[in-house]
Order: C-alpha cells, then sequence, then structure tokens
C-alpha cells in the first residue's frame, strides 16, 4: 500500500482548523493544549460564527493562546478570565464569548470569579483544560495536582495532611444552577477527540440558546511537568488521573447526572 | 434638558454616567462610595439607556469586568474607595499596558490598611506614582465640588478614549458625601454596536469580521517589543502634559504667599484664602485639577512670585513632594495636613500658613517633610 | 448673603432631612447651597450633624470650624457646637433633654419645644420641621413659600400629601419660638 493510499478524505481524522495561525505552537510536543485549541476553532468555524466569536485567554500555558486562535481575543490577568468574559457576554449578548483556562488560573487563583461567573450563568463557554501542574512557571503543585504526584513545590508528592486534596472543581460548579452543562473530556486518543469535539459544539450551541455556562473540563497531560515521554504520560493520566477525575458528562441540559 | 438638582457627590456621578451613554458599571460596596451602584440600581439603567450595571463578587473581578467592556470599545467604568482601589491595581496596570480606555472612581477614605470611612486624600502616590506595577501613569482629574462629580465623567471618558489609558477621577469622602446644587447634562446616547465597530474595530475586540484579528494583551515576551511598548504609553503621557493639563489659580495675580491644594482640600484652602485677605494677607491657591499631569511650570512661575508655598492635603505629606520638585528648591515648601479622617478646618490652614511659611519661609528652605507633620 | 449653620442631634430627628429641605429652599431663590453630613457609624444611634451653607456667592468650604447659626438637638452637640458659634451668631435649641443649658452671652440664644409640640400636634415625625420654623422666625434667610417648594423636592412624591402638615409644623416653631435670656447678655435680636 503506498502512502497515497492511506492520504485520503475518508482516512482523515485530524487537520489543522483553518482558524489555526500559523504560528508554531508554544506547547511542548505531545502536550493535549494544540488539540483542544484545534477542536476550539474547528466548532467555531463549522458554526460559521467567527465574525460573533471572542475568546478570553488567561495566564498559564495558554497564555499566548491568541497567537494561535485567528480570531479576535483579549488576555485576561491571571484567573480573571471569567470576569472578562462576564463583561463581554453583558454589554455584546449576541456574541459567542469563551474562556480558555488552565488548572492554576480556573481553580487556585480564580476559583472566586470561576464560582460566581458559574452562579451567575453567564451565557458563556469556559473550557478547563486540567493536567494537574503548572507548566509555564515549571511544573509547581497545582489545586488538581493529585495525592502523592511530585512537583518542584511538592518534591515528596502531595501530601494530602498538609496541602489538601485535589480539587473537583467541575463537580463543585456542576452544583450551581446557573451552569446548564458540565462535563469531562480528554484528547489524546481519537476515540476522544470526537467526543470532545461534540462537547464543544454543544456548549456553543448552548450559548446560541443562552442557555447560561457550559463548563468542558479536558483532563490532559504535561508531560515535561510529569518529567515523561508523551506515550508514558498519556498512560499515566489513564490509569491515574482519569481514576480521580473520571470522564463523562456531570451535568446535561440543566440536570446533574 | 439639563436639568439642576441637589445631590451628593456620589449620586451626581452616577446620574452623570448614565446621561453620558456610559454602557457599564461593575462594582462592589464600600463605603463612603456605596451611592455610586446603589443610585444606579436604583434607577433601572438597563431600562433607561441599556447599560449594564452588575455588582461584582470583588473588586478584583469588577477591575477585570471594566477590562473586559473595555477590551471590546465599550464605555466601562468602576468606583471603590482606597482598600478597594489597592485590589484593583493589578487590573489598573493591566488596562495600561493593554492600551485600554477606562473610568476609575476613588473616593478616598482614611488609611493604610482597613483605616477610617472618614475623608482623606492619602491616595494621591498612588494615584499618581504608579500604585500598581509597571511602567504607566494614569490621567488623574481631581473633583472638587458636586458639580465636577458629575462633569468629570464625561471628561475622563474623553481622555481615556484620546488616549486609550485609563482615567482616575480622585475624589474623597468629603465630596463623595456632601450634597451641592449641580447642573446635569442632557441624556446622550448609548453608541450603537455598529458606530463602536466603525469607530475602535481597528483595536477592539468586537467579533473578526472584514479585518485581521484584533488582540488585547499587555504581554510582549520580547523585551524588544515590550520596550516600544512602554515608549507608546511614554509618548501618551507627553501628550497629556501638553494638552490636557488643568489647574484653577485663584487670587494669585498679587499673592505673596500661596497654597497648593487639590479636591476637598482646596475648597477649604479657598476659605483659608479668604480668612487671610481679610486679615490683610496676600494668599492665592493654585488648584490642580489634574494631579497627573501636575501644573508643574506654573508651580515655577509662581515660585518666582511669592515667598513660600504651603501644599495643603489631608495626608502626611505627599503631594508636596512634587510640589517642591516643581518648585526647585526656589522657595520653601511645607506640608500642612491633617490624617486619619479629621478635616482640616479653614482657621487651622490660615494658622499652619502663618507658622510654617509666614513666619520661618524666608529663613528655613530645606525643612524635611518629617518636621513638616502637625 | 452667606449663612454658615449646623444643625447637630442625635440620628433619627430628622437632622440630616432638615439641612436637605433649608438647602433646597435656598436652590429655589437661586442661591449655592452646600451640605455636608457627618457619615458612617456616628449615625447609627449616635450624634448626627450636619453642615448647611446658603449663600449668593459660590460657597468656599463646606466644612467649617465656626457658624452663623447652631440647631442643637441633643447635649452631646451643644457640648460640642455651643463655643462653635461665632460671635454675634444664633444658637436654636430644644430644650427636651439638655442638662447644661447654653451659658454664652455674646450670642442669640433662642428655644423652642419641638419634641414636645410634635408630639401635641401628633406626629413625632415633624419635630424637625418645628424646628426649622422656629429658625426662619429667627433668621428669615428663606421665605416660606420656598421652603414648601424645597420640600416638594426633598420628598418623594408619594410624601406630598404631608405637606400642609410639614407647613403646619414649620408655622408652629415659627410661633412658639423663644429668647433664651442669660443676666448680662449683649447680644440683642
Amino acid at each position: 500500500m503506498d502512502i497515497l493510499d492511506i492520504i485520503k478524505p475518508e482516512n482523515q481524522v485530524f487537520c489543522k482548523s483553518r482558524l489555526m495561525t500559523d504560528a508554531t505552537l508554544s506547547y511542548c510536543p505531545g502536550c493535549g493544549h494544540g488539540t483542544a485549541h484545534n477542536l476550539t476553532m474547528e466548532v467555531i468555524d463549522e458554526m460559521g460564527i467567527v465574525e460573533d466569536t471572542i475568546g478570553v485567554a488567561p495566564v498559564g500555558c495558554s497564555v499566548l493562546a491568541y497567537d494561535f486562535m485567528n480570531i479576535d481575543m483579549t488576555q485576561a490577568a491571571h484567573g480573571r478570565a471569567p470576569a472578562v468574559a462576564t463583561a463581554i457576554a453583558r454589554t455584546w449578548p449576541e456574541k459567542y464569548v469563551f474562556t480558555y483556562q488552565g488548572d492554576g488560573d480556573l481553580a487556585a487563583i480564580g476559583t472566586a470569579e470561576t464560582i460566581h461567573t458559574c452562579n451567575r450563568g453567564e451565557n458563556i463557554v469556559i473550557i478547563f483544560v486540567n493536567n494537574g501542574i503548572y507548566g509555564m512557571t515549571g511544573g509547581q503543585m497545582a489545586p488538581t495536582t493529585l495525592a502523592g504526584m511530585r512537583s518542584s513545590t511538592s518534591p515528596y508528592g502531595r501530601e494530602i495532611e498538609t496541602m489538601g486534596s485535589p480539587l473537583k472543581i467541575t463537580e463543585l460548579v456542576a452544583n450551581l444552577p446557573g451552569v446548564y452543562y458540565a462535563t469531562r473530556q480528554a484528547v489524546h486518543t481519537h476515540k476522544h477527540v470526537r467526543k470532545t469535539k461534540k462537547a464543544i459544539r454543544k456548549a456553543f450551541e448552548n450559548i446560541r440558546l443562552k442557555k447560561g455556562v457550559s463548563f468542558i473540563e479536558i483532563v490532559s497531560n504535561c508531560n515535561s511537568g510529569w518529567k515523561m515521554n508523551p506515550v508514558e504520560s498519556n498512560a499515566w493520566m489513564e490509569e491515574n488521573m482519569f481514576a480521580y477525575f473520571p470522564l463523562g458528562d456531570i451535568k446535561v441540559n440543566g440536570k446533574l447526572k | 434638558m439639563s436639568e439642576l438638582k441637589l445631590m451628593k457627590g456620589n449620586e451626581a456621578l452616577a446620574e452623570a454616567a448614565i446621561r453620558a451613554g456610559v454602557d457599564a458599571y461593575f462594582g462592589y460596596p464600600i463605603t463612603p462610595q456605596s451611592e455610586v451602584i446603589e443610585y444606579l440600581m436604583s434607577q433601572r439603567p438597563e431600562k433607561r439607556t441599556g447599560m449594564v450595571v452588575l455588582q461584582a463578587e470583588s473588586e478584583l473581578a469588577a477591575i477585570n469586568m471594566v477590562y473586559g467592556a473595555a477590551s471590546t470599545g465599550k464605555k466601562a467604568m468602576t468606583s471603590s474607595s482606597s482598600p478597594g482601589i489597592s485590589l484593583k491595581l493589578e487590573g489598573i496596570s493591566y488596562l495600561a499596558g493593554a492600551e485600554l480606555p477606562a473610568v476609575i472612581v476613588n473616593v478616598v477614605r482614611g488609611g493604610p490598611g482597613l483605616g477610617t470611612i472618614q475623608p482623606s486624600q492619602a491616595d494621591y502616590f498612588q494615584s499618581v506614582k504608579g500604585g500598581g506595577h509597571g511602567d504607566y501613569k494614569l490621567y488623574v482629574l481631581a473633583p472638587s465640588s458636586v458639580q465636577e462629580m458629575a462633569d468629570f465623567v464625561e471628561d475622563a471618558f474623553d481622555i481615556a478614549f484620546k488616549y486609550r489609558a485609563p482615567v482616575l477621577i480622585l475624589s474623597d469622602g468629603l465630596i463623595g458625601q456632601m450634597m451641592e446644587k449641580v447642573t446635569l447634562k442632557d441624556q446622550k446616547e448609548r453608541m450603537s454596536n455598529e458606530e463602536l465597530i466603525k469607530k475602535y474595530g481597528n483595536w477592539a475586540v468586537t467579533g473578526k469580521k472584514d479585518r485581521e484579528r484584533n488582540i488585547i494583551t499587555s504581554l510582549d515576551l520580547q523585551s524588544e517589543k515590550m520596550e516600544a511598548r512602554v515608549h507608546r504609553l511614554l509618548k501618551k503621557y507627553q501628550q497629556m502634559e501638553k494638552e490636557d493639563l488643568r489647574f484653577e489659580k485663584i487670587h494669585c495675580e498679587d499673592a505673596e504667599y500661596l497654597i497648593v491644594a487639590y479636591g476637598s482640600s482646596a475648597r477649604i484652602s479657598q476659605k483659608a484664602v479668604e480668612l487671610a485677605r481679610a486679615k490683610g494677607i496676600k494668599v492665592g491657591l493654585l488648584r490642580p485639577i489634574t494631579l497627573f499631569p501636575f501644573p508643574k511650570q506654573q508651580l515655577l512661575d509662581l515660585a518666582a512670585q511669592v515667598k513660600g508655598i504651603l501644599s495643603v492635603e489631608l495626608n502626611a505629606g505627599q503631594m508636596v513632594e512634587d510640589v517642591q520638585l516643581a518648585v526647585q528648591h526656589k522657595v520653601p515648601v511645607l506640608h500642612f495636613g491633617r490624617t486619619g479622617g479629621i478635616i482640616h478646618t479653614p482657621e487651622e490652614i490660615l494658622e499652619a500658613l502663618e507658622q510654617k511659611i509666614i513666619k520661618n519661609g524666608h529663613t528655613r528652605h530645606h525643612k524635611t517633610r518629617e518636621s513638616s507633620l502637625l | 448673603m452667606t449663612e454658615e449653620i449646623i444643625i447637630a442631634g442625635f440620628g433619627g430627628q430628622g437632622v440630616l432631612s432638615m439641612g436637605k429641605i433649608l438647602a433646597y429652599s435656598g436652590i429655589m431663590q437661586d442661591q449655592e447651597v452646600s451640605w455636608m453630613p457627618s457619615y458612617g457609624p456616628e449615625m447609627r444611634g449616635g450624634t448626627a450633624n450636619v453642615t448647611v451653607i446658603l449663600s449668593d456667592e459660590r460657597i468656599s468650604s463646606p466644612y467649617l470650624k465656626v457658624y452663623d447659626t447652631a440647631i442643637i438637638l441633643n447635649q452631646q452637640s451643644m457640648d460640642k457646637f455651643e463655643k462653635a458659634v461665632k460671635p454675634g451668631g444664633i444658637l436654636l435649641y430644644d430644650p427636651n433633654g439638655i442638662s447644661h443649658h447654653p451659658t454664652r452671652t455674646d450670642i442669640g440664644i433662642f428655644s423652642v419645644d419641638g419634641a414636645k409640640l410634635a408630639a401635641e400636634m401628633g406626629n413625632k415625625k415633624i419635630f424637625n420641621m418645628v424646628v426649622l420654623g422656629a429658625f426662619l422666625k429667627v433668621k428669615p434667610i428663606v421665605k416660606l413659600e420656598n421652603v414648601i417648594e424645597g420640600l416638594k423636592k426633598s420628598l418623594s412624591e408619594r410624601y406630598h400629601h404631608l405637606i400642609p402638615l410639614n407647613k403646619k409644623a414649620i408655622t408652629m416653631g415659627m410661633n412658639k419660638v423663644k429668647p433664651y435670656i442669660i443676666k448680662d447678655t449683649v447680644f440683642h435680636n
């Protein structure tokens, strides 16, 4: 079989979205961010809403999301993306507003904004990439770092007694009436990529329907921070991260699962 | 129709914001400025003009909401009082860095810490010397009447959009809480989205349509780019100094002594000037209306005319440093002011002028600030 | 003409609203006005005071040390503000609850039984209007019709039916105010 027999549209499972720029991704090889970016752009492109979409980038690895997403974006202070998105959604109610945040941004420094934005039921999408570590600053402990997991600020492993338990923020916000849709997905296999894309599509459709917050957690890897190669990190993620952060819908159409 | 009313400073500011066609206000309650959001809420602004008014979960959220709305070209503002402004400083630095137009109001109370809810001008340094991190300045307007609380809202937005920069209205508990006659301007229509896109579409994030994408950020990981950004900001500040300095001179023509005071202190000092003149002492008052830009040249010119200058502020001595810098030690410049929420009386100011400047002024050119305190 | 007034008493006595009505009355006759309250915890059950200035010219300081008139409605305020009346100025007070009466002889002192009169009229809330009436008798700086206009501006529409009662209270105060004579007084109004 020739390579050209393989490169056929019907065999294609993944390609770069038209709404991704040509800038070289600043993410480490094997990181899930690029896929999550691409899926978000694919959905916006397919829905034909680029003219009405405003994204909010966080502080963290995805601080430069606006370099890669070829849409209008504003970059928020650390943790404040939901507040920034709130104001945009309130003053431009016809727009599709989303935040793209990591675990430190959304579940540590920005917890108050996350909870209150969800509680007010702002008509936005929150895409939350959880890789259990602070990637950009060099692998420090995150609110979602697993028990016993090593990081540069928990060099002997996260000790629950002194450092608290990893925070299941998606379950927490799913309990708020303002949240219409809460789900936890992954992007490390074709199967998961497809499911995640469906979830993102559903979330943006919810904006159209003015349903309030759609909250999509994507459990991802951080092979640099975890000090593993990409293959190892994905295996480790399946075994350990998914055990604590189980994949699947948590709240659909306003109803807890 | 313009309208004459008796209003508190805080209420006049809120009403003026609605009438100026402001798109959004985000705030968090704190004394002595809570009347701003209370008044706005009472007016159903969403019905009057479609203005968004939202009580945020914190000062941090409120200023970042302002950042969000401002990044789309909307006229957005917030107000708070001293401890709340401290919390907002990160967001204010981001607004400056990302070159966004916005208006922040500080109805100052005494500090540091939780301090007191009574009037103060102890946030001068915070307001004009940056406050937040990085190389930036705020255009600072200091109202000294209820009328100016109302008028400065629109003035502040004009400057904010002229320069794409945050503007601070630095008031205090006295001006915020007092009532005076105020003439309110006619209702201005809010800018439509179409008009906004036409006017600010070259930078605002409104959705990528018929153009390249717009990005609002204060991040430049390449040092050369960051330095270029800082230089761009500096240019704005230089232009503000050239084109948008504001001040008021009262009885300065024949003055032998000068009081420099802004905001509430300027009002009280004006009475002190009247008392002094009744006694035959020729005192003038220079009131900086903008604290940045600061009337440096005007002070230097007056230094050639007067024998001494008293900087009157409701703080332990802050603006006095800028007055000293401006007059280049050509005449003695001393500070007088009460702190802790105590308001100096006109009589106290006159006494301070007589004791510190008129009696000692000729001989002691280099007093320390400490010794100039009460 | 500039009239600098302090009105001081307990929170809840209508001190601030009396000042507001006075300020509005000033506006009705095209004067400059300022109304500067004490605010914050002081107001909750403690003393409340407001500085009101009416002037034909631009008002400089809204905050003062000495006043043309002090309207005093409790003992704490008497202790604080009797000395703050300018020589030749006016002190008007309600003797109800006052244990140490004023002693200055270089000012004009007047009293009105505001609390008692208001109670007799069947509405304690119009106490401040009785006192306002007393003040306007002593110092007719605003015309009664302008006070009524001021009341209309100051009160929300749903209270406008109370304006005749307020007018009655003001008239009552005007009729019942009396000079408080201290031996050796040098002041004659």
